[in-house]
């Protein structure tokens, strides 16, 4: 009979849970591993709220096992390394993305693309090498093999920082992969939310002009005044949008609703890329038409490696780039929850686990 | 008052035109302007029938300006050059494809990409920069600018080389602009038709492995032991549709009915890449996750510029690389078309002017 979640590790954790698909979380004891030869311990200090989570939580994609734990934007400090650890030291700052194991021999796994392996394992809500459960950051402390752990450099803000993990590292690794990172590159971004709104900060250190593409017109003053961009499209304008055709050589398309591409994909210069980051759960139409007279391209792409998203941390740091936030104690998440799932934060809600996370 | 087609021009022209959506062809009598200074003047001996002479000459696209000279796989010899012209001389074989005139100074056409820029002048049905409409190949001559010609390799049979034209480029260009052409990675070819059976070959020239997807089970022999695929796959069986999935490094799409994506996607493996090069007249449904899962991508692209025609036919003259052909005298054409609509052919008509212009 399979040990209960407190019981199947030796130590000690306490973390916020949902126990069934209406996605409630609540208090719930549970344990870590022993820090092995080659994991580091972290105490954690924030975690960010991905969408994910809200979709894990209420099983809306269909593989949810409860209790879960969610949370993949972790930060804290280091508060034990195993014996062949080189990477941190106890005391410093580390930070734990959407991913704590793979296989590593495969040929994703060899190109630092651990994001693609077939048995890659996900921080929460995966089955782990020895068959537990993984569990997330909505928690004290976790355990991780080094390989996976992000050194977080001191200039960043912890709490600022902690989204750049999935919510960065989600448009960072297709901007590069897709060559969507040259200064002087004419950008767009559909849909400003967390994923958007850090897309926009990154195409202006990459020194790129960038456009926000929305439905709402009073997401405006928001994009150009305060993240930067350069210019604002309403979607919905037709007009607008017919004089913006053939003006970009790339968008990252952040939205999982349901909208057309056609419209977007006239946006693109000839040779122009549509990087589809969002993931809507019906299929698009896709107009072949317009993609064959201008040799244009619709990619996708899902999180990033473990060394790009160091780079891309280390990318955020000299620009000093870190996510909109709004900071909560942990027993608002649920409340935060409901707000997400309306879209009602800028951008990003981050849980102030250490000071707030009491059994 | 515009002139008629006889009198635009001062030299006679003989060729076959559309005269209406019903698409049959019947002999014309029209004219090719004088050979100016930058212009080669040639003498048509087989021109190819590509599928988008079909859908023009019965208005498909909604854009036909009738009469239509159809024609744009096109092999000549040159019979007079203007004074600028230094690249060809009387006597030589060249050829002549989709465009024959570019605005020149755009920065797609200073890229040698042609084939993108917005003033591009098509080989037929478009109106040239001197307000007349341009007529192709399927005429016993055609005057063209000598940056749209191109030389036409020694080696190379001037019949199975005429698809190349357009086939040929069609195929090539996407696979060398989305980098399709390591050696050793698998690729996938949907649809063996005049498209199709050029990238099996292009795709072997380039020392892939090439496995044929189609929905015919009969084409199987023909695509393994005499095209020289490796494998082939029909695409209405899950099973095997299914065994090999993530098995492809690319796929170049040939087909323009409407079929699903997805099963396609699917065979690609991680970063793979689906290449579109025909045209579904609707749009086609498109899960994105496993576009995001997989990292993978659909691209599509238009035959290709006059520099990378040129390399295309240099290249396989290297590699014997040539369509699969059937000969035709003009007169048979509209019997050809009929047969082309139910792919009836292996796997290019082409018309051997040169015998059937007295």
């Amino acid at each position: 009979m399979s040990k209960s979640p407190e019981e199947e590790h030796p130590q000690k954790a306490f973390g916020w849970a949902a126990r069934d698909k209406s996605g409630v979380l609540s208090p719930f004891n549970f344990s870590r591993r022993v820090n092995g030869d080659n994991d580091i311990t972290i105490k954690v200090l924030y975690c960010g709220i991905c969408h994910s989570d809200l979709h894990q939580i209420k099983n809306e994609w269909g593989n949810s096992v409860y209790p879960m734990v969610p949370g993949h934007e972790i930060v804290g400090v280091v508060t034990e390394v195993g014996k062949n650890v080189t990477k941190v030291k106890v005391g410093e700052k580390a930070g734990v993305g959407c991913l704590v194991g793979s296989c590593g021999s495969c040929h994703s796994c060899a190109d630092d693309l651990e994001n693609y392996c077939t048995k890659q394992i996900l921080t929460y809500n995966a089955r782990y090498h020895d068959e537990t459960l993984t569990h997330g950051g909505y928690s004290d402390n976790l355990v991780v093999e080094e390989h996976f752990a992000i050194r977080f450099p001191e200039n960043l803000p912890l709490d600022a920082a902690a989204p750049l993990l999935c919510a960065g590292i989600t448009v960072f690794s297709p901007m590069k992969y897709y060559g969507l990172c040259k200064p002087g590159m004419s950008f767009g971004v559909v849909g400003l939310g967390g994923l958007g709104h850090v897309a926009v900060k990154f195409a202006k250190a990459f020194g790129m002009k960038v456009t926000v593409i929305s439905t709402s017109l009073s997401k405006k003053k928001e994009a150009i005044e305060h993240l930067g961009a350069d210019s604002f499209l309403v979607s919905r304008d037709q007009e607008e949008m017919q004089a913006a055709m053939g003006t970009m050589d790339g968008i990252i398309d952040t939205v999982s609703a349901f909208h057309p591409l056609l419209p977007l994909i006239l946006l693109l210069k000839n040779h122009g890329k549509l990087v589809m980051v969002g993931a809507p759960d019906k299929p698009l139409e896709l107009p072949v038409s317009p993609l064959l007279f201008g040799r244009k391209l619709v990619g996708g792409s899902g999180i990033g490696g473990i060394k790009e998203t160091q780079e891309m941390i280390d990318f955020a740091a000299k620009h000093n780039i870190t996510a909109d936030i709004e900071v909560i104690p942990m027993d608002y998440v649920n409340t935060a929850m409901e707000r997400l799932a309306k879209g009602d934060v800028k951008y990003r809600f981050v849980i102030d686990v250490a000071n707030t996370l009491t059994p | 008052m515009s002139k008629s087609p006889e009198d635009e021009h001062p030299l006679r022209a003989l060729g076959w035109a559309a005269k209406d959506n019903s698409g049959v062809l019947s002999p014309f009598n029209f004219s090719r302007r004088d050979i100016g200074a930058d212009d080669v003047g040639i003498k048509i001996l087989y021109c190819g029938v590509c599928h988008s002479d079909l859908h023009s000459i019965k208005n498909d696209w909604g854009d036909a300006l009738y009469p239509i000279v159809p024609g744009h796989e096109i092999v000549g010899k040159v019979t007079k050059v203007g004074t600028n012209v230094e690249k060809f001389k009387v006597g030589d074989h060249v050829g002549v494809g989709v465009i024959v005139g570019s605005c020149g100074n755009c920065e797609t056409c200073k890229q040698d990409l042609e084939n993108y820029c917005p003033q591009k002048i098509l080989t037929y049905n478009t109106v040239d920069h001197d307000v007349t409409k341009t007529y192709g190949g399927y005429s016993d001559t055609v005057v063209v600018n000598k940056n749209f010609v191109l030389r036409f390799p020694d080696n190379m049979p001037l019949d199975a080389g005429a698809p190349l034209l357009c086939a040929g480029i069609t195929v090539y260009s996407p696979m060398k602009y989305y980098g399709m052409t390591e050696p050793g990675k698998h690729l996938g070819v949907v649809g063996l038709g005049g498209l199709g059976h050029v990238a099996v070959k292009l795709g072997k020239a380039f020392g892939l492995k090439v496995t044929v997807i189609s929905t015919s089970l009969s084409k199987e022999k023909e695509a393994v032991e005499r095209l020289g695929a490796d494998s082939f796959l029909v695409s209405r069986d899950p099973e095997k549709m299914k065994a090999a999935m993530g098995t492809m490094d690319y796929i170049i799409d040939t087909v323009s009915a409407v079929h699903l994506l997805g099963p396609l996607l699917g065979l690609l493996k991680m970063h793979g890449k689906l290449i579109t090069v025909g045209l579904p007249n609707v749009p086609l449904e498109l899960s994105i996750f496993p576009l995001v899962m997989g990292r993978k991508l659909i691209g599509g692209s238009a035959f290709g510029g006059i520099k990378e025609t040129q390399e295309m036919l240099d290249f396989c003259a290297k590699h014997n690389v040539t369509a699969d052909i059937e000969l035709i005298k003009m007169e048979d054409i509209n019997t050809a078309m009929e047969r082309l609509v139910k792919a009836d052919v292996r796997y290019r008509f082409v018309i051997d002017i040169g015998n059937s212009f007295a």
